[in-house]
């Protein structure tokens, strides 16, 4: 393929790539680009091998890196990386449904690979975003990875102390004020303002108990896509995470990776309790005493996924919920079951927790995941 | 040595040292003299981050100044210091003479001989050099963003004294064993290496290389057996540091062939965790030596 003419213009080739990994999701910067190119002047550049190290020392920063940057390198330059190169991710299986929208060809075919790509995506998307996430097939759940990967809303926002002048608003009388002495005495048109806003925080409390397992990998995908997705643009999102079971595991640090794969890893290792059983009280419970008391869950948004099958006491659980309404902004509990008809919150955990929440809202679809992402932005 | 002019000719250089430095990793290197950058190694531990260093300073010929991280670590550590009780005494001696001109007596306490250069600052005025930052994983946020400087600029600015800026900046070498994420903004301004554990032919040649005296046969089963611990899902899978001490321990005690009795004896040299031991022996020596 064409190889060759890359050879012959390097400092095309070399862009090309540093976008094409770019594009498989290893955030190249233009200063590490820029570095890639003068590594490629230092080094043998017939040499097949050193151009593939010296891409890795400046366009790699964490292992979880070098499969993606193995792939795009052998898609980019046609040739496999060293034998044995790649041994230090561990991650390579993971990251392979990450990788899909890479371009296989050249630089031409990138767009026209990802329009494809696109094509597929709204067509399938419509029928997928309503269906129950339990129901799905695995071709159909990788389809729903995607789509909840892409998942993008604006983050929360409070009211900041600060106010900002605005077009529109309350008239901000001392700079009006100021305006009309400057003029001489003269009326001016009034200056306006407004309160300016602040990413609120948002605290997820996924249930990762056994009732609870056809879902919890779609939650916490969504979860990591709360995590990242908004925080692109802009104001940094202030997201914790944490699954509940019969213990209470914090998965902030583990969604650290902007990669879903790498993060949903992290996490599975994290979690001890999977598809265990339910004591939401006194998760709960150590959740309040541990990190919400002490100010995470002050003033946020607080969702809690569930569907409050509760097999410990449901009154410690009433209580909690209650505990929790008084400290957070807003308490929201997804129930996957709530979207099926004729649902009734009669688990005796639901019934206890009612009272206290501020919504109840289904998700166990993509649709009503969007719906919720709305519903945390204007909470 | 003269400036290496190749990655081939930086590995023959630290191969003298008795590193055998991997492709990637000579590449790696190379580029961070060439491209004047620091070099961020991270890794299992006991895959020769910090030897590298080592290596490196004795390869080039340079000094090697080492700044060890930890939970705290700040500026008056890391970078200067004054030496207070010196300025005191200094103060007192003006004060006794009687010659008490306060603007030039303050003046003569912020001069360089009551300047204490820690790691940082001794590299910035001894450079060329390499400058060793072990474990930058272990220091804090702060610590971090207050490096970004140092390694951006090879500047330092001390408020009472000046400037110091390097001459030509050392070579920098950060070492992580990722024990917590290291802030991207600092990892963007290094070249980037993971040091994997050696295949097999390569920990045989380590072996060799840097046990004068050891023969093939007990070397190539010592690595062998750690190849074959390090696939267990040990609490603390054995590094290259383990198999060298394991090899001594052998060689030590006079054994010249690793078999289950030597193995149980020395065992201890490999691992770390009792967990680790209980679960070695559960599974029977036998089966570790036989691959």
């Amino acid at each position: 393929m064409g190889c060759d003419e890359r050879a012959a213009d390097p400092l095309t080739g070399a862009v090309g790539f540093a976008r094409v990994l770019r594009a498989a999701g290893v955030p190249v910067g233009t200063d590490a680009a820029g570095r890639y190119l003068r590594a490629l002047g230092a080094v043998d550049l017939a040499e097949r091998r050193q151009v593939y190290w010296a891409g890795r020392a400046t366009l790699c920063r964490g292992p979880e890196d070098i499969p993606v940057y193995d792939l795009a390198f052998q898609s980019w330059f046609g040739d496999a990386p060293p034998p044995g190169a790649a041994r230090g991710g561990r991650v390579r299986e993971a990251r392979i449904a990450g990788l899909s929208p890479v371009p296989r060809g050249g630089a031409g075919r990138e767009d026209e690979a990802d329009g494809e790509a696109l094509r597929v995506a709204a067509g399938d998307t419509e029928i997928l975003r309503h269906r129950d996430i339990a129901e799905l097939t695995p071709a159909e759940r990788a389809h729903l990875d995607r789509m909840l990967a892409g998942l993008r809303a604006g983050p929360p926002t409070r009211p900041a102390l600060r106010r900002r002048p605005a077009r529109t608003g309350p008239v901000d009388p001392r700079r009006t004020l100021r305006r009309t002495v400057a003029a001489g005495g003269e009326p001016v048109r009034p200056v306006h303002h407004r309160r300016a806003r602040r990413p609120r925080r948002v605290v997820l409390l996924i249930d990762v108990s056994g009732s609870m397992r056809p879902y919890a990998d779609a939650l916490l995908r969504f979860a990591h896509a709360v995590t990242h997705g908004a925080s692109g643009g802009g104001a940094r999102t202030d997201v914790e995470v944490f699954s509940l079971g019969t213990r209470l595991t914090r998965l902030t640090r583990a969604f650290g990776s902007r990669d879903a794969e790498t993060a949903l890893a992290a996490a599975g290792r994290a979690v001890p309790d999977w598809a265990g059983g339910t004591r939401l009280g006194e998760t709960l419970g150590v959740f309040l005493e541990r990190h919400g008391r002490r100010g995470m869950a002050r003033g946020a948004t607080v969702v809690i996924f569930s569907d409050g099958w509760e097999r410990g006491d449901s009154a410690l659980l009433g209580t909690q919920v209650a505990l929790l309404r008084r400290l957070a902004h807003a308490v929201i509990w997804v129930n996957p079951h709530a979207g099926a008809a004729g649902f009734q919150p009669v688990q005796s955990g639901m019934a206890a927790a009612l009272p206290h929440v501020d919504r109840l809202l289904a998700g166990h679809s993509l649709a009503t995941l969007q719906r919720l992402l709305l519903e945390v932005r204007d909470a | 040595m003269t400036a290496p002019r190749s990655p081939q000719d930086l590995a023959q250089a630290l191969d003298t040292t008795g590193y055998l430095a991997g492709e990637g990793l000579s590449v790696a290197a190379f580029l961070a003299l060439e491209l004047q950058r620091p070099l961020f190694c991270e890794g299992e531990p006991g895959t020769g981050k910090t030897s590298l260093a080592t290596a490196l300073s004795e390869a080039l010929g340079l000094p090697l100044i080492r700044l060890q991280c930890h939970e705290g670590i700040d500026a008056t550590q890391a970078l200067y210091d004054w030496d207070f009780p010196r300025q005191l005494l200094h103060l007192r001696t003006l004060e006794a003479a009687g010659d008490l001109d306060p603007e030039a007596a303050e003046r003569s306490l912020y001069t360089r001989r009551f300047l204490l250069a820690r790691p940082l600052l001794q590299a910035l005025t001894e450079a060329p050099c390499v400058l060793l930052i072990d474990e930058v994983d272990r220091a804090d946020d702060e610590f971090e963003a207050f490096l970004l400087q140092v390694l951006d600029e090879n500047t330092v600015t001390i408020p009472e004294y000046g400037e110091v800026r390097a001459a030509t900046p050392p070579l920098a070498v950060l070492t992580s064993n990722r024990t917590r994420d290291v802030h991207d903004a600092l990892k963007r301004r290094c070249l980037y290496h993971w040091l994997d554990h050696p295949d097999l032919p390569q920990e045989v040649a380590i072996l060799r290389r840097r046990i004068p005296g050891i023969n093939a046969a007990l070397a190539t089963q010592v690595a062998s057996a750690v190849q074959a611990l390090r696939r267990m899902e040990l609490l603390k899978p054995p590094g290259v540091a383990e198999s060298l001490d394991w090899a001594r321990a052998l060689s030590a005690l006079g054994r010249d062939a690793l078999d289950a009795q030597s193995a149980a004896a020395t065992l201890g040299a490999v691992l770390k965790y009792r967990e680790d031991l209980d679960r070695v022996a559960r599974q029977g020596l036998d089966a570790l030596l036989a691959r």
